[in-house]
Order: structure tokens, then sequence, then C-alpha cells
């Protein structure tokens, strides 16, 4: 499934990352999974929430640079192996993962992942006919 | 295609002869304001000239230096050469630091402005039959009116529609269809995003534009020109001196012609205020040989500049002057190099690609005893992506294009919209942690 995720820029600053998130929680905006990409002098902080468009402008608002990005959700079974299956599909179709990162969902037994490919549309369709696509969306916004 | 000059006599004189209108003027407006304008007169007293002493334009280098803190030290009307009633026309600026300064122009001295921009006009292809769209401001600034009075006399349609309210523009441009455009270079780079934006471009009948008022590059231009397709050209003016006009292109695009039988240019080393070689980088400071009302000796720019002396390519024989680039005021020594606020900002606009240049903030700073130099860069929507790659890249690119441009290295540092430090609205450029003085 593809989702809405959050791209912010984080600038080198003490307490950027603190302010940001706090800016969501005054929003009573609640971030289901999160990672950060960061270099020396910045970072790029990815988040899935439950309200992007609300987040997006809140943020804004701040005066903090953020756009909103699509990736693919993809559920595995919460066993050896599963995400490196679900890889393997992306890889067979020759497509390239730009990133990737860890979700929480609330279906026990399951693992989600968040994934930025080379060809959204493509990875989604062969990921669902993998079986790795059936992503509830309630449970990665978890509404 | 080639409009006939203003006055061809003039404007191709030899230079010998022009020198010697130069010499008769200038012993004029010396004799004059020596009875006429005390600080003149106390100055020349001091350095003990009289107007006698003074022959011709070889002994310009003798006179006394003005200086912008004059026109505050004689508010308001302290520098005049005639009295109030001779008087048509007061200007006024604000300044970006501290007191206004008043200037004021008899009749003649309005004729000749207006007469400088015809000529000017005339040299860039514009004839009575061209709609002038002006949108500097009106008012106490002399872009408005400057520009509107010679467009006037060249018999042209104005249309004085001043600054602001973008869409008016866009649509007045579109319904009145203006062929020349009069605003500042930032000004017309936004209209021709909009205009870009809303997919007006081809109802737009511009062929050409006539930007001032504040500093622009050549980056600039060329952006100017293919956003709005047509041919920019510079004007340069001060309001001590006169106004805009007092140097302006002509189709050559190689320097703006210094109407000479009314100013005399100069180019000096600031630091030791001797005249410099033709052809040199120095300060340029401006004589006003004709002008009744508010005269000026040796007036002292603070513009960075440089005079070509060749004759220019239309055939006009007065010097041109290329675009200045930057302002002693602004330049900041970094480990022996000069560096101007104004090289960052072309660099930025660059990287921009034709988007709103971001805002910017040199930080000097001193470890060890020796210079750092860092730009803030704020982050704008335009600039930033997903991914860390491709801010990685743009900044090495700045990194690299600051390099090449200013000598030195700098540190670049990504920050947030709006976190460098404003001050009455206008971002603070330049922080010096260096504390020398
Ligand atoms: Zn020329």
């Amino acid at each position: 499934m593809i989702i809405k995720q959050l791209s912010v820029f984080v600038e080198n600053k003490k307490g950027r990352l603190l302010s940001i998130v706090e800016i969501l929680a005054e929003n009573d905006i609640d971030i289901s999974s999160l990672s950060i990409a960061d270099t020396a002098d910045f970072g790029v902080l990815r988040l899935i929430v439950d309200k992007p468009n609300e987040a997006k402008a809140a943020l804004k608002e701040a005066g903090i640079v953020v756009k909103i990005t699509d990736v693919v959700a993809v559920v595995m079974e919460d066993a050896p192996g599963g995400v490196a299956a679900a890889l393997r599909v992306v890889y067979d179709n020759d497509i390239d993962v730009e990133y990737m990162y860890a979700a929480i969902g609330k279906t026990t037994g399951k693992a989600l992942m968040v994934l930025r490919p080379s060809d959204l549309e493509k990875a989604e369709e062969v990921l669902t006919k993998a079986g790795f696509g059936a992503v509830n969306p309630g449970d990665i916004y978890r509404i | 295609m080639t409009e006939p000059m203003r006055h061809v006599d003039i404007e191709t004189m030899p230079r010998e002869k022009l020198e010697a209108l130069q010499s008769e003027r200038l012993k004029w407006q010396v004799k004059r304001m020596y009875e006429n304008v005390e600080c003149f007169r106390n100055r020349m007293d001091e350095a003990g000239l009289s107007p006698k002493d003074i022959h011709g334009v070889e002994d310009l280098h003798k006179l006394p230096f003005s200086y912008k803190s004059d026109l505050r030290d004689y508010y308001p009307y302290g520098l005049f050469a005639v009295p109030l009633t001779d008087i048509n026309r007061i200007h006024a600026s604000s300044g970006t630091t501290g007191k206004r300064i008043v200037v004021g122009y008899t009749k003649k001295d309005l004729d000749n402005w207006a007469d400088c921009l015809v000529r000017m006009l005339k040299a860039i292809g514009i004839d009575k039959s061209d709609v002038i769209h002006i949108a500097y401001g009106y008012g106490l600034f002399t872009g408005g009116l400057g520009v509107h009075c010679g467009a006037e006399k060249l018999g042209a349609t104005v249309i004085p529609i001043s600054t602001g309210n973008t869409s008016l523009q866009i649509q007045t441009l579109v319904d009145l269809k203006a062929t020349v455009l009069c605003c500042t270079p930032s000004y017309a780079l936004y209209l021709g995003e909009e205009i870009e934006r809303q997919g007006l471009k081809d109802q737009i009948c511009l062929k050409m534009g006539i930007f001032g008022a504040e500093p622009w590059t050549e980056e600039m231009r060329k952006q100017i020109e293919a956003k709005l397709g047509i041919k920019a050209y510079d004007i340069y003016g001060l309001s001590e001196i006169m106004g805009p006009g007092v140097g302006c292109e002509c189709e050559a695009q190689a320097g703006m012609h210094v109407w000479e039988d009314h100013f005399i240019p100069e180019i000096i080393d600031p630091e030791t205020c001797e005249v410099l070689p033709k052809g040199s980088v120095g300060e340029l400071v401006f004589t006003t040989i004709t002008k009744e009302g508010f005269p000026l000796i040796r007036y002292r720019t603070r513009d960075i500049c440089q005079l070509n002396y060749e004759k220019c390519e239309c055939g006009r024989t007065h010097v041109r002057m290329r675009k200045p680039q930057g302002r002693y005021d602004d330049m900041i020594i970094i480990r022996g190099v000069n560096v101007f606020p104004s090289q960052v900002e072309e660099v930025l606009l660059k990287v921009s690609e034709g988007n709103i240049t971001p805002n910017y903030q040199i930080v000097v700073g001193r470890e060890n005893n020796i210079d750092t130099l860092e730009v803030n860069v704020e982050m704008s929507e335009e600039l930033f992506a997903d991914d860390v790659k491709s801010i990685e890249r743009i900044e090495r690119t700045i990194t690299e294009n600051l390099r090449s441009m200013l000598g030195i290295g700098a540190k670049v540092n990504l920050v947030n919209p709006k976190s460098i430090t404003r001050s009455e609205g206008k971002a603070v450029r330049v922080i010096d942690n260096r504390h020398l003085v």
C-alpha cells in the first residue's frame, strides 16, 4: 500500500529533533513510525503520522521545511527471513530501494516496513502480488 | 531599427572636445559653489584653494571630496546652491542607514535629467510608439518620477503604475500591452515567475526592460531575459547625483554610458584617495558640472567600479561604467581576501535555478589567529528533498562555487527558514565576530 510520509529537514542544532516532535504533540498528532538519516551537517527525519496534512501545516507554520513523500508500506510475517523475502521481490523486479525502516503496527504476528523504492507504483504492484501488500490503513497510521 | 541619437553632436563628441566642454562647466560650477555653498567654501579654504586655481578637468583631482555624511550634516537645505524659490522639486531617500537625505532640482536640472533619460531610451531603441510600464516607486524616491519624466519627454505612452499589487501589475501588462518594463530586477524576476505560473507569457507584449535601483548580477539578467522573453538593460543612478540615468546601457549591453557633459566620473583608491589610472578598479566618484540646485564636487559613492574609455560599438564616446561590483561599506576582508555579500548572493542565485534566492548570512570569526568563514543558507521547500544525497549535493555545489567565486573556502550550513537574524525586516547579511577594531 502507498502511504504518506512526512520528510522533515533537521538543521544541525541542539534540540531541533525535540522541538519537531513537540510541535506534533502540541497539535495532537500521533507518530507511528520514525527514522532519521543524518550527516555531520543536517538530517532528514521521516515520519509516519496519523494526520499527515495537519502535521505538515503545523510544522510549516513553525518555520520548518517539510514535504510529503509517497512510500510503500509492506506487511510480512514476524519471523526469520520475513524482511529478506519482501526485499527479494523488490530486487527481482529490478527496483532499487532508496531507504527503508521498520514500522510499528498493531497486529501481532506481523511486521511492518516502510520502503522508498525507485519505482513506487511498480514496487507496490509486485509486493501486493507477492502477498506483502495487505496493510490495514488503520494499522499503519494507527487511527 | 536603431533610433537616431538624441544629440549626435554631444553623444559622439571626440574626447578632446568633451574635455574642453567639461573644463568650462567645471570652472563655472566651482565658482558658483564657492559663492553659494558654505560647506564647499570652507573645504576649499582649508585646502588653500581658490576657484581661480581650477583651470579645467586637469585640476579636478585637487578639489576636496564630498561625502554621504555631508547630506546628513547639512540636512535639509544646507548644500543647496540656489535659494528655495528657484527649487522646482524635492526628492528624498531614507537610505538603509540613518537619517534621510534631501536633494533639490531647479527647472533646468529637471530638464537635463529628463534629457539624460531620453538619450538612454533612444539608445536602447525605444521611441514614441512604445508603451512604458513604470513600476518603480513614485514619490520622494527618485526612481518612478525620474524615469517617468524622461519617458514623457520622449513622447512615449507612460503607465505610472508604481510599485506593489502584483496581480494588478500583471493584468495591466496584459490589458495595456506595455512594450517596456521599468522596475527593480528582483521584482522583474518575481513578475516573470508569476506570469509563467499563470500561463500568461504569450499575452505579454514586452520587448525590453530597464532595471536598476538595486544591485543585480549577470546571472539575474539571463534569468529575467529568459523568463520574460525580453532584453534587460541596466540603469544606474543615485539621488545625490541626480537619480536614475546617471549611467545607462545602450543596445551593446557592454557597460553603462555616463553622460559626461553633465557628470565627470573618477575612479580613486578609497584608502589613499589618489586617482587611479584609466581602467583600474576603485571607488566611483562623481562631480556634477551642470547641476544648479544640488551640485556636488567629487562625491564619494562608495561603489566599487571600473571605467571604460574606449569608444563603444554604438558610436557614443561617453565613458562606460561597469556594473558596480559591490560597495566598500559592505566589503569584508577575510584572510586578506576581499569578500562581498553580492558574490555570495550570485552563487546562491545560480544554485536556486530560477527560484527565489535563499536567504543567507555570512559569519566571520577567528580561531587560532586564522579567520573563519561560514555561510548560513536558509533551507526552503524548493531546495529540500527527501533524500540526503541530493541535499548534500546542493551543499557541495554551494561550497564549491563559493570557493571559486571568493578564492577562499567557506563552511556552508543549511539552516531553518526565517532563522537568520533580521533587522527591520531585512536580513542581516554579515556578522563579524572578530572584533578587530
Ligand atoms: Zn554604447
